[in-house]
């Protein structure tokens, strides 16, 4: 099994040794992504509503993917414990937010996944689980996981980067594809992925590669073609991502010489029609221990939000955080290149 | 001047062509832009042609392009390989069917 870069001790494991890379002058000459925010009239770059929260609840993932911005896999054993989700649960009870985005890692691994997806169900809010697929087959206490999603009324989000074995697997792991079908199918048997209406299973694609995603429909009327035709698979929508040049896939791009070419790729394509929408206009993200970012990028570069009062659950401060202005670094050149990219797809229409 | 003919920086400066004939040149990336748009063929379709055509000309930007394009479209290894052989068999296959011609004009002078 690949280890994560943190077990590997790889120097890339720390925050402060990506950001120096990223925004190191000598590695690239390109402009800084502010000194482009403020040429199109941008800058300073500010959140408008927290309408949505992300919450990290742990790093721990049966997978390892070679691209993952959370340099997770199952030796990392970060996870939120049942006293944060208690502070998660009091923060959603005194706001508006509608939206709770639980991502990982896996998320269905933190052993109060259950019991957490129960109690913000309770609250009324709609919620996103971004399940690797691969976990419904991982172990059987996992099995009934489609039925638990449907019993919530879950939006699933999955990652599957080709509707081939062959790239799924070299991003994925050995095996990731074979078994995210299988998942997929269980997931369209209790009924997801079949209607406009209700029980949303929406794909992820990221690029296998050192490239930028294609055109989004155009992927999304490929997969569902092929994913029908070869497996009998359904599902709603297809969002294509962007990959961030952090962590693992920082790694990736330099141990491979691409690092150069990509950043160049990203600059190249910075369209300020994406900002608008970038999902740190609207999110908030929560580490598994409590902390607050501008979005799940900026957690894993420890870069914590600006408002330096309402940096932890403990202090959330909605005021505050619906107005904050965004901590920028170069990596932002990843959500904004092209047609854009946040955890739901494009975002330059 | 650079002391070769080729240099791989050049693809990026292929806009530049219409700095001496703006309007040619103009023209020329806008009927291009418009023939790779999806259409009765995909985009995605049309890489794999460009593709193909690019290693028939033997255009090294080109290629570059294209190896990219393709890829990052979605097509495999395999099936990249397979559109280079199509080229190859379409460029093999016009050289061979001359020898027609010349088994032609050979039968024609030979007693
Ligand atoms: S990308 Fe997702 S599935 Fe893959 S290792 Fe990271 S958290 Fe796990
Ligand atoms: S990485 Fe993207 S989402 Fe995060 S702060 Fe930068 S632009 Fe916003």
């Amino acid at each position: 099994m690949i280890k994560s870069l943190k077990v590997l001790n790889n120097p890339l494991s720390n925050a402060d040794n990506q950001l120096a890379i990223l925004e190191d002058k000598k590695l690239h000459s390109h402009a800084s992504f502010k000194a482009k925010l403020v040429a199109s009239d941008l800058y300073p770059l500010r959140a408008n509503a927290v309408e949505i929260l992300q919450i990290n609840v742990g790093k721990m993932c049966n997978q390892v993917c070679k691209h993952c911005h959370v340099d997770a896999g199952p030796d990392r054993k970060e996870i939120m414990t049942m006293e944060t989700m208690q502070l998660c649960l009091a923060v959603l009870a005194h706001s508006s937010i509608k939206i709770v985005d639980l991502t990982g890692g896996a998320p269905e691994m933190n052993p109060n996944f259950r019991w957490f997806v129960t109690e913000i169900k309770k609250l009324n809010k709609h919620i996103i689980v971004r399940c690797n697929l691969t976990i419904i087959l991982a172990n059987k206490k996992y099995h009934d996981l489609p039925t638990f999603f449907k019993q919530h009324d879950i939006e699933v989000v999955s990652s599957l980067p080709s509707f081939t074995k062959d790239r799924t697997d070299r991003q994925r792991g050995d095996g990731v594809f074979e078994d995210s079908i299988k998942a997929l199918q269980m997931l369209n048997a209790v009924g997801y992925g079949v209607s406009e209406d209700n029980l949303q299973l929406n794909l992820v694609y990221n690029p296998a590669g050192a490239f930028l995603p294609p055109s989004q429909q155009a992927l999304e009327i490929e997969f569902k073609d092929e994913l029908f035709k070869n497996y009998g698979i359904s599902f709603n929508n297809l969002f294509a991502i962007t990959n961030m040049p952090i962590s693992r896939y920082l790694d990736y791009l330099l141990s491979t010489g691409n690092y150069d070419s990509y950043m160049e790729k990203l600059v190249n394509a910075f369209n300020p029609a994406a900002i608008k929408n970038l999902m740190c206009r609207n999110t908030i993200s929560v580490s598994w221990d409590g902390f607050l970012y501008d979005c799940d990028f900026n957690q894993m570069l420890e870069l914590p939000v600006s408002p330096s009062n309402s940096r932890h659950l403990s202090d959330f401060n909605l005021n505050d955080l619906t107005n904050r202005e965004i901590v920028i670094k170069q990596h932002c050149y990843g959500c904004t290149a092209g047609a854009g990219s946040s955890c739901g797809g494009e975002v330059a229409n | 001047m650079s002391d070769h003919y080729y240099n791989a920086d050049d693809l990026a400066k292929f806009g530049n062509i219409a700095e001496y004939q703006k309007e040619m040149g103009d023209k020329f990336f806008s009927y291009y832009g418009e023939v790779f748009k999806d259409g009765h063929l995909t985009a995605k379709e049309k890489s794999l042609i460009a593709l193909a055509v690019a290693h028939a000309v033997q255009c090294p930007y080109c290629i570059d392009a294209y190896s990219s394009d393709a890829y990052e479209k979605g097509y495999s290894e395999q099936q990249m390989m397979e559109a280079v052989h199509v080229a190859s068999a379409i460029k093999g296959g016009a050289v061979l069917v001359h020898g027609v011609q010349m088994m032609n004009k050979v039968k024609k002078i030979s007693m």
